[in-house]
């Protein structure tokens, strides 16, 4: 009967020692990364400069998706449900799909307002506040400011800065390693920026012509000049009579290059570019929109890249 | 206002170091180190503006929406992401309280119609439906939506509900009045429609327009699948009034609804989202009288990533059951639909359905017809519709209709679900 009582006690602290293990381990394998799921490639990008390895980073929008148009696929809450982060580019580029997916995703951690939810827009300079009031009489207008804002280094860094920072409060115990990714990157960041500088400086001021909205911060870094846009409105496709008094415009003002996203139809771009022999360019807003372009670096280099042979043959 | 700042301490610069090399003294000719450290201080000063900036909009946009109302003035400060003491924005109090309005959209639905149908007439031209929608984030925990439709008869309140977001163990739940999770057409709004009107079966056995649509809870969950696909329950517990589906004669007259839905990536441009549903209640004839409904709902989307916004392809099915019990006998009707819509360009879309369903009080009546509809977009923001629809009622009652829907939509543009 002893005996027996004693084998109890023996399986009894030998299953307690099991579940501590067990817990232990599987606490071990989940505090070993932060999962960051990020609205668009170029957070992600940006994201995975500062985390590094410690963290497991997927984008939702793939860069060569019209961010402002993505099915709020199930798929994405699978992701989502086991967020630690969620970085979203904000001032509403992404009102049509992300509050849904972040409604039903179960996740507390990553809801707006939430720890884990980080809204890169506050870090940044933003261009393109409407001023007064503000009426779709002109197009799909966002009141809080353009939202493609990430295409300046300087605000990359800005935004570097703040992931690094959020990454830091998740998770103390990195913070040196994300203070030092952060500083290595904008230590990267600086060196390229200088090459850009200089490769751009003999453009300054050249005009271009874009099809949206999706470049100021880029043109008014690198001293371009924009003078048209192939939409009329934002988020209105091109008009015949649009376009007729964008080809003059783009004849009196000797504009040479119309920069156009990879998501937009090329048909009216190509005839405008037919008409006033402007070179029609398939410009990349983000990091992914082509297969070779996988960093924030690489997405300069690629654009600043097409640009310059643009400009060049333009002569 | 940066830049003018950055010039004038530039321009200051350039003097002083012009001054310092006209007076010849070597020694007050500034040093590279020391422009460049102020260089440095401008563009800190610089991200300091823009961060202060990011701050002002986020209180704005978010502080509002992200904090309880009756609070409001006691809890800013703690829920802020802001390092900093919030900035108090002089006079802007009325603004602020503004602030935590909800997002207001109203969709106006309005439809003519020209030929003869003698079974389900309609008028020649009705301002069918105006929604308005007002949604929030209610508190750290929850958010609330309210979609107010009024109607050529009244108002009602099409749905009225808190979802509860962060529930622990990845649940998410609702309370107040709600379209049902029994199929996919059940749970949208008429403005998400690719017709002007819905399916005959939605007619004949699921609830017409409004469908299973009452107050209750509603508990949902993503539940453990193989890799890469999405596997989801939902249950939901009603008053038991819908339409003319369920009717509840006494306090226990109480209707569940469940839902299981499965989704499956299998492109990044194809997917595939089957669902299966049951409904029961009890009907109009009492307590002891059941109505039990099954669906089974099927949807192919296809969708370009690089060409998303001009093309697109979805062929949705859905197949629903009729068990109603009823003297003499029990009725058991089968009705269903299949439409395909095909996006042409930015701005048209094509599309087709098939509908044959049978009544739910005489199954032995089957009604069947089609429909071909073409809409425009002229913006995101309106919509232009013809359908032409045919109609063989049972006894060989035929109607030839055309439909015409001009849809528009003011305000915040909320999302619609997938």
């Amino acid at each position: 009967m002893k005996k027996t009582r004693n084998y109890t006690s023996l399986a009894v602290s030998l299953l307690f020692w099991l579940l501590l293990c067990a817990v232990v381990l599987t606490t071990a394998a989940e505090a070993k990364n932060l999962n960051v799921v990020t609205s668009t490639a170029d957070m992600a990008a940006l994201a995975q400069e500062v985390g590094g390895d410690k963290i497991n980073v997927e984008s939702i929008a793939k860069g060569y998706q019209d961010p402002h148009f993505v099915e709020a696929k199930p798929s994405f809450l699978l992701r989502l449900r086991h967020a630690d982060l969620l970085v979203s580019v904000g001032l509403q580029l992404e009102i049509g799909w992300l509050p849904p997916l972040i409604t039903q995703s179960g996740n507390p951690r990553i809801q707006v307002g939430a720890p884990g939810y980080l809204d890169a827009s506050q870090f940044s300079e933003i261009l393109e506040i409407p001023q007064g009031a503000v009426t779709r009489a002109e197009g799909d207008v966002h009141p809080l400011g353009n939202p493609h804002y990430w295409l300046d280094p300087e605000n990359g860094r800005r935004i570097a800065r703040g992931i690094a920072n959020k990454l830091k409060d998740l998770d103390p115990g990195d913070a040196a390693y994300f203070q030092q990714r952060f500083q290595d990157f904008d230590r990267r960041l600086s060196a390229a920026e200088q090459k850009w500088d200089a490769e751009m400086r003999p453009y300054r001021g050249r005009k271009v012509v874009t099809y949206h909205r999706s470049f100021p911060n880029f043109t008014r870094h690198f001293g371009l000049d924009v003078i048209g846009y192939v939409e009329p409105r934002p988020g209105i496709p091109p008009t015949p009579g649009h376009t007729i008094e964008l080809i003059q415009v783009i004849k009196r003002e000797n504009c040479k290059v119309v920069l156009v996203e990879p998501y937009f139809d090329l048909k009216t771009p190509q005839s405008i570019g037919r008409e006033t022999g402007a070179q029609v360019v398939v410009y990349l807003p983000s990091v992914g929109g082509e297969k070779q372009v996988t960093t924030y670096f690489e997405l300069f280099d690629y654009d600043i890249g097409l640009l310059i042979k643009a400009f060049q043959s333009g002569h | 206002m940066r830049y003018v700042i950055r010039l004038a301490i530039a321009e200051v610069l350039f003097a002083t170091s012009l001054f310092a090399q006209e007076s010849t003294n070597p020694q007050a000719v500034p040093d590279q180190p020391d422009i460049s450290a102020l260089l440095q201080k401008i563009s800190d000063l610089e991200d300091r503006i823009i961060a202060m900036e990011g701050q002002m909009r986020q209180l704005k946009d978010q502080q509002a929406t992200a904090q309880p109302a009756p609070h409001s003035e006691v809890s800013a400060p703690a829920l802020v992401a802001a390092p900093q003491q919030p900035i108090a924005l002089g006079g802007a109090e009325g603004s602020a309280a503004k602030a935590l309005n909800p997002d207001i959209s109203v969709i106006g639905d309005f439809i003519g119609v020209a030929g003869h149908n003698p079974i389900q007439p309609s008028p020649s031209m009705q301002m069918h439906e105006s929604e308005i929608g007002l949604q929030a984030i209610l508190d750290p925990y929850a958010r609330g939506d309210f979609f107010l439709s009024f109607g050529e008869d009244g108002v009602n309140l099409e749905e009225g509900y808190i979802t509860f977001t962060s529930l622990p163990a990845g649940f998410v739940a609702r309370a107040g009045k709600m379209r049902s999770a029994f199929g996919k057409v059940n749970t949208l709004h008429n403005h998400i429609l690719s017709w002007v009107d819905r399916p005959l079966v939605t007619y004949n056995l699921v609830g017409g327009e409004d469908g299973i649509n009452d107050a209750g809870f509603s508990i949902q969950r993503i539940l453990p699948a193989p890799k890469g696909i999405f596997l989801e329950a939902t249950g939901q517990l009603f008053r038991g009034d819908s339409a003319d589906v369920f009717t509840a004669s006494s306090k226990s007259d109480l209707s569940q609804v469940i839902h299981l839905r499965g989704y499956k990536d299998i492109s990044e441009s194809t997917n595939l989202d089957l669902g299966v549903s049951y409904a029961r209640g009890h009907n109009d004839l009492g307590s002891n009288f059941l109505t039990q409904l099954y669906g089974i709902d099927a949807t192919m989307r296809w969708k370009p990533l690089r060409r998303s916004i001009y093309h697109s392809f979805v062929l949705r099915s859905e197949f629903f059951w009729s068990q109603r019990q009823q003297l003499p006998l029990e009725q058991r009707a089968f009705g269903f639909y299949t439409s395909a819509d095909y996006q042409l360009g930015r701005r048209w879309f094509l599309g087709g359905r098939f509908d044959r369903s049978d009544r739910n009080r005489l199954t032995n009546v089957t009604d069947q017809g089609g429909s071909l509809v073409v809409t425009y977009w002229p913006s995101e923001f309106s919509q232009v519709r013809g359908q032409y629809r045919f109609t063989r009622y049972a006894n060989n009652i035929d109607a030839h209709e055309l439909l015409m829907q001009v849809q528009f939509s003011l305000g915040a543009h909320g999302a619609h679900p997938f």
